[in-house]
């Protein structure tokens, strides 16, 4: 795939001092590619983004108690009083990105191999599926979940309820699965030929060389894309508040509503997102040292 | 035309599909308003986030190093926060602030929500774009420059004529998944209220009561919209794609 990018780096090493191009173009070539597997732009989080998430945060609160009259409790008691209904609202947040990446994990992984299918109707039939859900935006198959599921259904004669926060599962599970669909495709191909080749010389069939042999080597090459779908889905469960889900944010807007003390209004938000980012940059930074443990064995 | 319209008024009595949107007049208007009201909000963002993208880079090239530091700075706070949050940063943070009085002595905000819908997404777009062109800035060697410099061009026309159109073939691929993500995004001007078609179609939907019609209208009408700019776009990759060089991405957004 990158043989013009080595041929150019091999241009380099041999002191040849009139490339066409320099090698930043073929690190965009790489990342364009790598982004478009993927369908959204990769999370980058430094230390340096939690300090100024910090900084505003303190800030905000300082200058909220300075302008706090006297009847009022104090900025910092009122964070705290509301913090306990404030955290429900998140684990409500990382309940609806853990069961849509579930979700969209299992059905992405059906899809991906449905679109390596030896048959060209189930082959078309996923790809199809795969591009429809990756050109529809999130907000809009959200909203096409929560409006058209029922709220509630019957498995066997029993009745189970539907509330809202599992419909905004299954409309983020949408999105997510075409993505990882084409992050299991991506990497289904990039496995060198040979592997299927020996494969079928010790006379394995095609599920077990799937089974067996590709999709273990694979694991490896979609975790990196993979964490990285998982920390934009744990950003994105705030869509959830768009259309009513009791998410953080939510929440949050109904305890500034409640305080009705408009200089809350800054350190209540700065306060959720440090705690976004305080879930997300562990992700981000494992995300990041497994890409560079990997780079060297590809 | 008009028996064409009067089908659907048709299919509405004999199956109960309610399509108001193309019998009804007034929803059709609003409709077809609001497709406009997307199309302008993707195309102007498009164009604004391409000037920002061009103009970042060029700073970013600068000997200054404040400048440096703050288009740093600019790309971190756009990248890595969520674009709702943005918006709602924009429309009720600044926007609350930059208040006018009215004629009737109502405070007015200075700025209406379809130019902050406008200026946030602009912003979130460049903020990768100047990456993307800085990158393929990066990306021609200094030798070219030089032959330029050497032909007689100054350092705006080797920029203008000889830098960019080259960083920007190189820079096609990533643009376009940036581009095709931005029209996406169009959908969060909802939250402020700016009538695009998600917004339209909601209100259609309430007075209407034909949330499972709109909905696939809705549905079709933006993987369309992308899919169209998706094939176009490509096209255009593949038309410009610098000879012989780089990863050719098979499948796509």
């Amino acid at each position: 795939m990158s043989r013009h990018g080595q041929g150019i780096r091999a241009a380099l090493a041999r002191g040849s001092d009139l490339p066409v191009l320099l090698p930043a173009a073929e690190r965009l070539a790489r990342s364009a590619a790598e982004e478009r597997a993927m369908g959204l732009p990769s999370l980058r989080l430094t230390p340096a983004h939690g300090i100024v998430i910090v900084l505003i945060f303190l800030l905000a609160t300082g200058a909220a108690e300075a302008e706090t009259a006297p009847v009022h409790a104090s900025v910092i008691m009122t964070l705290l009083k509301w913090t306990p209904l404030l955290l429900k609202g998140f684990a409500f947040n990382i309940a609806i990105s853990f069961f849509a990446m579930a979700i969209g994990t299992v059905a992405g992984t059906g899809l991906g191999l449905a679109q390596i299918s030896l048959l060209p109707p189930v082959r078309r039939t996923a790809s199809f599926a795969m591009h429809f859900f990756r050109n529809a935006p999130w907000l809009v198959v959200l909203f096409y979940c929560m409006f058209l599921l029922p709220f509630q259904v019957r498995i066997f004669g029993v009745e189970v309820p539907l509330p809202d926060w599992i419909k905004a599962t299954f409309g983020l599970g949408l999105p997510v699965m075409a993505n990882v669909s084409e992050i299991v495709r991506g990497a289904v191909q990039s496995i060198p030929s040979g592997q299927w080749e020996s494969a079928n010389s010790l006379a394995f069939s095609r599920r077990q060389t799937i089974w067996m042999i590709i999709l273990p080597q694979c694991v490896k090459r979609m975790l990196p894309p993979w964490m990285n779908l998982y920390a934009i889905l744990a950003m994105s469960t705030v869509l959830a508040s768009v259309v009513g889900v009791s998410e953080v944010m939510t929440l949050t807007g109904d305890v500034l509503a409640a305080e009705n003390r408009p200089e809350l209004l800054l350190p209540f938000y700065s306060y959720i997102l440090v705690w976004f980012f305080l879930y997300c940059y562990p992700i981000a930074r494992w995300t990041v040292s497994l890409e560079r443990h990997f780079a060297v064995n590809i | 035309m008009q028996a064409f319209w009067q089908w659907f008024a048709w299919l509405h009595e004999r199956t109960g599909i309610n399509l108001t949107i193309f019998y009804d007049a007034f929803d059709r208007h609003r409709f077809v308003d609001g497709f406009w009201v997307t199309v302008e909000l993707s195309v102007v963002c498009v164009l604004l986030s391409l000037v920002i993208g061009v103009l970042g880079a060029w700073l970013q090239g600068s000997k200054l190093r404040v400048l440096r530091t703050v288009v740093h700075w600019y790309i971190q706070f756009f990248r890595n926060t969520p674009p709702l949050v943005q918006l709602y940063f924009f429309y009720f943070g600044i926007g609350a602030l930059l208040r006018v009085p009215g004629p009737n002595g109502i405070a007015q905000p200075l700025v209406s929500n379809v130019a902050w819908a406008i200026l946030s997404l602009s912003f979130y777009a460049g903020a990768f774009n100047v990456e993307i062109f800085r990158a393929g800035i990066e990306a021609v060697p200094r030798a070219t420059i030089e032959a330029a410099e050497s032909l007689g061009y100054g350092r705006l026309a080797a920029y203008v004529h000889v830098i960019l159109p080259l960083a920007f073939r190189i820079s096609l691929p990533a643009l376009n998944n940036n581009l095709v993500n931005l029209v996406k995004t169009t959908t969060l001007a909802y939250a402020i209220s700016v009538p695009e078609m998600l917004w339209v179609s909601s209100q259609i939907w309430s007075d209407e009561v034909n949330v499972p019609e709109m909905m696939n209208v809705l549905l079709i009408c933006y993987v369309g919209l992308v899919g169209l700019l998706v094939l176009v776009m490509n096209r255009w990759e593949r038309a410009l794609r610098v000879p012989g060089f780089g990863i050719t991405a098979r499948g796509m957004a």
